[in-house]
């Protein structure tokens, strides 16, 4: 038998895709959202002259920047970048160091201790919640300009990040295997020597790689507040209106995000 | 005086709804206890009840001298030492290799540090070699543990329960992920390692056969409480069905 849904004695169905409160919601939300923006346009005071001729100075600019100064690279850029590559790396070792045991007492299969893993959240949400240019300001007032505090900086905001991966990989361990440690009399430390940490060590090279990776673009930033690395030439040349290695500057720092970006691609190819 | 004095033992995992209900239980020194059950009636609790991965809710398990259901923090590890298991799973560190799972099973004995540095003392890495001799894995002592098979991780996790100079193994459901021959061949292993090592065993097993052709003794387990105990050929038709229910399993 075929239904009619027409038919005379069938009353019509309705539906309706939101019940009326949801409506009432999705309108409020509308409005709330076009409120923020025109809040947000009303505060930010966009002066149209500067707007106006904006594409000008973006062409004055570019005009500026050419030709590159090449000869600037190797008397200036080149340390300065090694060193950015070496606060990178002794930030990621740094930040390694202080963030794995955090991460160890954040997990809560390997800590079931719930006011430690209270602690170590808390740790992993202050440190990553402190933009690494706050640290850095901190860290250049505590020991002065200079790679240091760079390295430090990056170090201490790496800790929440590589934390809180790395628990989460300490979480996902197979349960199975700590048990039967525990049922051969292993203590807590055993455990996690023994049982969690083989376990995660394909996590643990993939969130150094990664964080190396970031560490690398951070420093790059960092000598813009005094922490030393490229980001310091670049600043001095930004103050000299020297556009010719302004241009340079972020040239060399392009290619080496991308190579950097290439080196991690493959290692993980291969490694993990 | 038995190895293991189960008295009275009780597990709630939710109050008021017990999984086991008063258990009592004796091991005496030597043979296989094989333990047999509906899914469900709590035969894995009673296991871990007695090396306290799971913790009972009352009773006593005596065990060289010491209520193990009382013990905790070093007391406890001591206890747990001088109890070997063997898990369904074989729950081997899959990424270290098969010595290193072996040598596993003396971590109740070494510190964190010499565990850390692989310093084990000469004589455990002797006994580890002997031991993977024993259970057929001579050659494989380097090979990671996930390049193995499921009849050799389990001789493994024999290997390592047996490495801690245990005086009661504990197995729970050994060869329920196995195929058929290599369950046999891990029950023959694990009777021969128990007689050599003058140690009993308590299994816990779904394969009523396998149970009946290696354990001394059958201990048959229904809705928390122990229906059966005896000798492997009291099983007949009429104590499986107060075991297991039902009739229509029993036919043919």
């Amino acid at each position: 038998m075929s239904v009619d849904p027409l038919s005379a004695t069938a009353e019509l169905q309705r539906w309706v895709r939101f019940t009326p409160a949801q409506r009432l919601a999705r309108t409020a939300v509308f409005f709330v959202v076009v409120a923020a923006i025109a809040w947000a346009l009303k505060t930010i005071e966009i002066i149209p002259e500067f707007l106006y001729d904006a594409p000008e100075q973006v062409v004055d600019m570019g005009k500026r920047m050419w030709p590159i100064d090449w000869g600037h690279f190797w008397p200036v850029v080149w340390p300065a970048l090694i060193e950015t590559l070496h606060i990178a790396a002794m930030a990621t070792i740094l930040g390694l160091l202080m963030g794995i045991p955090v991460g160890f007492l954040a997990a809560r299969n390997a800590t079931p201790v719930v006011w430690l893993n209270a602690i170590a959240r808390f740790v992993l949400v202050a440190t990553r919640s402190i933009s690494t240019l706050i640290w850095a300001l901190f860290f250049v007032a505590m020991f002065g300009p200079g790679p240091l505090a760079g390295a430090l900086a990056i170090a201490f905001h790496s800790i929440g990040f590589i934390g809180k991966m790395f628990s989460e990989g300490v979480e996902e361990a197979n349960r199975g295997s700590i048990e039967a440690l525990q049922a051969a009399g292993a203590t807590r430390m055993q455990q996690i020597l023994m049982g969690y940490w083989p376990q995660v060590i394909p996590t643990f090279w993939s969130i150094a790689l990664f964080r190396w990776d970031i560490n690398v673009r951070e420093s790059a930033v960092l000598g813009l507040v005094g922490a030393g690395g490229i980001g310091m030439a670049l600043n001095a040349a930004i103050d000299l209106i020297q556009w010719e290695r302004v241009a340079l500057i972020l040239f060399t720092i392009f290619i080496v995000v991308i190579l950097i970006e290439t080196i991690v691609t493959q290692i993980r190819k291969r490694v993990i | 005086m038995s190895t293991l004095s189960i008295k009275h033992l009780v597990k709630e995992y939710v109050p008021g709804k017990p999984v086991l209900k008063d258990i009592s239980l004796d091991i005496e020194g030597r043979g296989i206890t094989a333990i047999i059950g509906p899914s469900g009636t709590g035969k894995s609790t009673l296991i871990r009840c007695i090396n306290r991965l799971v913790d009972p809710t009352s009773g006593e398990i005596l065990f060289e001298g010491k209520d193990l259901a009382k013990l905790s923090g070093q007391p406890l590890r001591e206890a747990r030492r001088r109890i070997g298991m063997v898990f369904q799973e074989y729950n081997l560190v899959e990424r270290l290799t098969v010595m290193e799972n072996v040598l596993s099973g003396r971590l109740g004995y070494v510190s964190a540090w010499t565990a850390w540095r692989r310093k084990f003392d000469d004589a455990d890495i002797q006994k580890a070699f002997a031991l993977l001799q024993r259970v057929g894995l001579a050659d494989f002592a380097n090979r990671r543990a996930d390049e193995l098979s499921g009849g050799q991780r389990q001789r493994v996790g024999i290997a390592r329960a047996v490495m801690q100079s245990p005086g009661l193994l504990l197995a729970d459901e050994p060869t329920s992920s196995l195929d058929p021959k290599t369950s046999v061949e891990i029950m023959e292993l694990m009777r021969d390692l128990a007689a050599e090592n003058k140690i009993p065993v308590m299994i816990n097993i779904h394969q009523v056969e396998l149970g009946k052709r290696y354990a001394e003794r059958i201990v048959g387990m229904s809705g928390g409480l122990v229906v059966y105990d005896g000798a492997p050929d009291g099983l007949d038709g009429d104590v499986l069905r107060k075991i297991y229910g039902g009739e229509d399993w029993l036919a043919t």
